[in-house]
């Protein structure tokens, strides 16, 4: 999908990166500076680079040794600030409209309705973006960059603006908008729930440097170690099925290959099969079936691979008997003195008060 | 006392078309140096200089200049009356013309503000939705510097009602036709019964310049709350 080999240079920053994939939803991650939204930009056209190329479906953008350079406004390439960044002076409706203008007849794959239903912002469009608050203005701004029907939408921070709430709306938004319109993503990020959510691949950005490149699963436990506070956001994602809710204790049990995964909150049965998120931090690794322990979901698992790199922190990677992902966040010292190793059988023990219904 | 002569009335009418005349036709212009001061670029100095210059030479200089530029035998001034008819020298589109000069660089800075204070990525959101730099500007910039650009125009229109030093050095002071209520309260002044339409003549001046500073204030507030 995307192919980029560029060096571009300001101040005293300097970018030097080249990565290639055909994921339809690629990840650029990395701590804050890094030069991923710079990386971005270059993509979209809205800076230059001092040299390299870059290519999207096989169409060269730019290429400095060829001379080719084509404008932000013929790359069709969509952008979503973390801010919104509404036209203040137009309504919702026509900020939606904009990019519609300018798009090739035959290319106008968005309608107005099919783009405003899933986003749900069909009751706002005589507002002014003044009036909105700020998850509708970033649902308006995704709407708007989906209306002028791109080749591919560029995804800035999407969610860093918002509380915790908004940003898991908006990404079941986003995850709704890719699917429906089959627009390749490329989501700037330096939150792994949000990547390993939305993104195929991820290519992980560091000091104005591709250092890794792969699936989540992969890339993420690593790479979460160069983010402040990167360990509190890896989290990895299960699918469960809704087995039954105990009135009583008010906990629902959800069937899991790897065991049964209890949720403090009353969860509907239709909406199987639930997903439920587990950060890395919320889980324990145990060798035997503990007893006599608070912890009432044990999940057994094989250890898949142990990242550590002399720091006091290792990311355990647990593959799951359905093939599902699990991350741990542990200690170097818990791995030693466990004597944790790669293809070992473990429990992964998680407070189910650690799991509520807002995250799934 | 608040009658205004006919004579009076004639200067006032005249000082409102030359105002009038003189801020419509430098706006456009106005609207483009703004924009281009707004941003950086090599030269961007000298173009500052140059639009602020008739806010500091002496009223009589930029008169002279345009005298020698645009008078009858001034380079600019024979060539457009050959080619195109259009005369300034002692005509009332002289007087606009000085007006429009004299006002400029009070007419571009609310405007050159206001498109400071729109966000630079607003344009860059345009293009990423496939509008070019004009329609960007015309879509977006230009939409949202338009508060600047209305008080632009009625400061600009209120300094070019007051104009009097590089008028009356470039096209004198001829009744109906050069003769602006600056010109005629100069001439009131001279005569010996003129003191009470002096007067006259000066409160309305001073009524129509506040109506013009306070409506530009108006509009710069909206610019502001909105940017």
């Amino acid at each position: 999908m995307i192919d980029v080999d560029v060096a571009w240079r300001r101040g005293a920053f300097a970018l030097q990166a080249a990565f290639a994939t055909k994921a339809r939803a690629l990840a650029l991650y990395g701590p804050s500076g890094a030069g991923k939204s710079s990386l971005a930009m270059l993509v979209a056209g809205l800076l230059k680079p001092d040299r390299g190329r870059i290519a999207l479906d096989g169409e060269t953008l730019v290429d400095t040794a060829r001379g080719i350079w084509l404008p932000p406004e013929r790359r069709r390439v969509g952008v979503v600030f973390q801010d919104a960044l509404l036209f203040p002076h137009l309504s919702v409706e026509r900020n939606i409209l904009f990019g519609r203008l300018f798009t090739p007849k035959a290319e106008r794959r968005a309608s107005l309705d099919a783009v405003i239903g899933p986003l749900g912002i069909g009751h706002l469009l005589d507002r002014r973006p003044g009036a909105l608050s700020g998850g509708e203005k970033q649902r308006v701004g995704i709407a708007r960059a989906l209306m002028a029907s791109p080749r591919l939408l560029i995804l800035d921070e999407p969610t860093a603006a918002l509380d915790a709430a908004r940003r898991a709306e908006i990404m079941t938004l986003i995850e709704t908008a890719r699917d429906a319109f089959e627009t390749p993503l490329l989501l700037v990020s330096h939150s792994p729930e949000e990547i390993s959510r939305l993104a195929e691949e991820v290519v992980v950005v560091d000091k104005g440097a591709v250092i890794a490149q792969g699936p989540p699963s992969a890339t993420l436990p690593g790479a979460a170690r160069r983010i402040e506070g990167g360990r509190f956001q890896l989290a990895s994602a299960l699918y469960a099925q809704y087995k039954s809710y105990d009135p009583r204790y008010g906990v629902t049990r959800l069937a899991h290959p790897a065991g049964e995964i209890l949720v403090a909150a009353h969860l509907p049965a239709a909406r199987s099969p639930i997903r439920v998120e587990i950060k890395a931090t919320d889980v324990v690794l145990a060798r035997a079936r503990p007893e006599g322990v608070s912890l009432r979901t044990a999940l057994s698992a094989t250890v898949a691979a142990i990242d550590e790199n002399g720091g006091p922190l290792a990311f355990a990677t647990l593959a799951l008997p359905d093939g599902e992902k699990l991350f741990a966040s542990i200690t170097r010292l818990a791995v030693d003195e466990m004597g944790l190793r790669v293809g070992q059988e473990v429990f992964a023990l998680v407070k189910s008060v650690a799991l509520d219904e807002r995250e799934m | 006392m608040f009658e205004l002569s006919p004579q009076e009335i004639e200067a006032a009418l005249l000082s409102l078309k030359i105002a009038g005349v003189a801020t419509l036709a430098a706006l456009p212009i106005a609207v483009m140096i703004g924009f281009a001061l707004s941003r950086s670029f090599p030269g961007h100095g000298l173009l500052n200089a140059a639009t602020h210059l008739p806010l500091v030479l002496p009223p009589v200089v930029t008169g002279y200049a345009l005298l020698v530029l645009f008078g009858r035998h001034g380079p600019v001034g024979a060539f457009l009356a050959e080619h195109f008819g259009v005369v300034f020298a002692f005509r009332w589109t002289g007087a606009a013309l000085a007006a429009a000069t004299m006002s400029f660089p009070l007419l571009v800075r609310p405007i050159r503000l206001s498109f400071e204070a729109v966000d630079p990525r607003l344009p860059q959101v345009a293009r990423s939705l496939g509008a070019g730099r004009l329609w960007s500007f015309l879509l977006v910039e230009l939409p949202l510097a338009l508060p600047g650009v209305f008080a632009g125009a009625a400061l600009g229109f209120a300094k070019a009602l007051g104009e009097f030093g590089a008028t009356i050095t470039f096209v004198s002071n001829i009744p109906g036709e050069t003769r602006t209520i600056p010109a005629a309260i100069y001439s009131l002044i001279q005569s010996p019964d003129g003191d009470v339409g002096a007067l006259r003549l000066a409160l309305l001046a001073t009524a129509l310049a506040v109506a013009a500073v306070l409506l530009s204030e108006a509009m710069q507030r909206r610019a502001g709350r909105r940017a």
